[in-house]
């Protein structure tokens, strides 16, 4: 490939070698498009950075590849695309703030600001343009955002999708998303949000809220129902994509956790619903449909994981789910250990929904009676009143000590509380299971 | 960049705390205050009296209507403003954060960071306008 035959690297000036079939306007187009595919977020990053804005950023990178195009077929490839692509983005953003300032007298303090940074951008190390991506991730997740803005900005920004994409995989119209993302840079404008890799102590919070944002969008795609799925992005694939670009910039055990998460949960996809798109609980599910590639990996980021010795919520849930993986039926999980994991996560982040999952557990190993007192504890401080799981748990206990009326008001419960049609799907089964009574 | 500070305080919950704890309590903000005012950061601010005081002005049928306490009903005011000098939003979120205000309990007191708006073009404008 071209791109490894020359020395070194010169931006601006490129002496190329000419060959008819580096030339070929196909060989460019095919060759561009790959580039794009691996450079444009780190280019784009480089000249949000270099230049201080999104849109400019946006609009430079896109002159720049359109310069690409016209260039490259009579010069050749440069030696280093990347350094090109953001030298002349940058240039070619210089330009359109210079005109722009012919009629804006306050942009001329733009140009200068933006001809003074002299630093030669393509002889930056590499390690400099990766920091640019992981400023972009956490710029796009700072927390004075909210979580929606974060997660269309995310998806826009560092995942590259467009507007309309995002707008269909959350349900929202696209003026509605493209809306939120105007006023998310604004706010990154005018309220002066730096493009900055938070410093060592900040690291733990700022993190959260990176994690956060990849978190909601896995489970958004996890979660979503199979009827739309046909038209939808996968949401998941995105999650775990950007799950290991952050792992590979930022590899903090929490980062591991996560990506060792999802990747366990994304194991089990083939075998947790139907043909029909009906839900099938973990203990009913086929577990040859489980996909031991992504297994391996996950269980090997989790050892990792807690090998820091500081394991985070989303390390400790990843211990949860390898413990599923682990195990050959849903009897030979060591329930106990999932228990215990739980009630670390309780410490860390005390919630009803955690607490819930712990006397699921309990139940396991210790029989449904205890779990039911726990989980009616629960439902007495009314926390959990008008949480679907917590009936639907609660009937399944009752179901199996034979205290069948309990059992059907408690789906009964769940029923009216079901959102989507795989649920409702599922417990009006249930309900049929228990007959009439 | 300058960041103008709202502090909101919950009168009910300082009310609560024993006097010599909400000694130690306004100890610590003076002597941050302080350390802001050395360092540069600190460009202005005022503590305010309690909302009993307050008085509230509005445009009512071609008069203008002066009327007692604040315009909202809410149990949290504002309770002083700061201005800060911070290079961006991480800058003034940094220094806010380690003000010991924050650290009175049950949610007594939070900050609302606002940018300060830069007038500048507006009031160009206005100028070319030429009324002053």
């Amino acid at each position: 490939m071209p791109a490894t035959e020359f020395s070194e690297p010169e931006p601006r000036m490129m002496h190329i070698e000419q060959t008819s079939m580096q030339n070929s306007a196909e060989h460019i187009h095919q060759h561009l498009g790959e580039i794009y595919r691996k450079e444009s977020r780190l280019v784009f990053a480089t000249l949000i950075r270099l230049l201080g804005d999104f849109d400019l950023a946006e609009d430079a990178m896109q002159d720049a590849f359109k310069a690409a195009l016209e260039q490259w077929r009579e010069k050749g490839i440069p030696s280093n695309p990347r350094a090109w692509l953001v030298s002349t983005g940058r240039f070619k953003a210089i330009d359109r703030v210079r005109r722009q300032s012919k009629f804006d007298p306050l942009q001329v303090q733009h140009v200068r600001q933006l001809e003074a940074d002299t630093a030669d951008p393509s002889r930056q190390v590499d390690k400099e343009i990766e920091d640019d991506v992981l400023r972009l991730i956490f710029t796009c997740c700072h927390p004075a955002l909210s979580l929606e803005a974060r997660t269309a900005m995310t998806l826009r920004e560092v995942c590259d999708l467009t507007t309309e994409e995002i707008a269909s995989a959350f349900l929202v119209t696209p003026s509605t998303l493209a809306q939120r993302i105007v006023r998310a840079k604004a706010k990154i404008r005018e309220a002066k949000i730096p493009f900055e890799v938070p410093p060592e102590h900040e690291l733990p919070d700022r993190l959260g809220a990176v994690l956060q944002v990849i978190y909601l969008v896995f489970n958004e795609g996890y979660y979503a129902s199979s009827g739309e799925s046909v038209t939808r992005i996968d949401l998941s694939s995105e999650a775990i994509r950007l799950g290991r670009l952050l792992h590979d910039l930022l590899p903090d055990p929490e980062v591991t956790g996560l990506l060792g998460l999802m990747l366990l949960h994304e194991s089990r996809q083939q075998a947790r619903t139907t043909q029909a798109g009906d839900l099938i609980l973990l203990e009913d599910q086929d577990r040859s449909l489980w996909d031991r590639e992504m297994i391996e990996e996950g269980l090997s980021l989790v050892d990792q994981a807690f090998s820091s010795k500081r394991a985070g919520p989303y390390t400790l849930q990843a211990g949860i789910a390898a413990l599923h993986a682990e195990a050959k039926s849903p009897e030979a999980t060591d329930w106990a250990q999932i228990a215990g994991l739980y009630g670390l996560l309780l410490r860390l982040n005390p919630s009803p929904v955690i607490e819930l999952n712990r006397a699921v557990a309990i139940a396991m190993y210790k029989g449904p009676e205890a779990g039911l007192q726990q989980i009616d504890a629960i439902l007495e401080r009314g926390e959990l009143n008008d949480y679907q799981l917590a009936h639907s748990a609660r009937a399944e206990l009752c179901r199996k000590i034979g205290r069948t009326n309990e059992a059907r008001a408690s789906w009964e419960r769940a029923l009216a509380l079901a959102q989507q049609d795989p649920e409702r799907r599922f417990i009006e089964r249930k309900l049929r299971e228990l007959g009439t009574g | 960049m300058k960041y103008i500070c709202l502090g909101y305080m919950h009168e009910e919950v300082w009310e609560t705390i024993p006097e010599s704890e909400r000694n130690t309590f306004t100890d610590e903000c003076f002597m941050y205050d302080d350390e802001l005012r050395k360092n540069g950061h600190l460009a202005g601010g005022e503590a305010l009296q309690g909302v009993q005081n307050a008085t509230t002005l509005r445009w009512r049928s071609g008069n203008v209507s002066v009327t007692d306490g604040p315009f909202a009903e809410t149990k949290e005011q504002i309770g002083g403003i700061m201005i800060l000098e911070a290079t961006d939003l991480n800058h003034a979120i940094r220094l806010l954060s380690k003000h010991p205000s924050l650290r009175l309990g049950r949610g007594g007191c939070s900050w609302e960071i606002r940018p300060a708006a830069d007038l500048t073009a507006l009031i160009e404008e206005s100028k070319r306008r030429g009324k002053w």
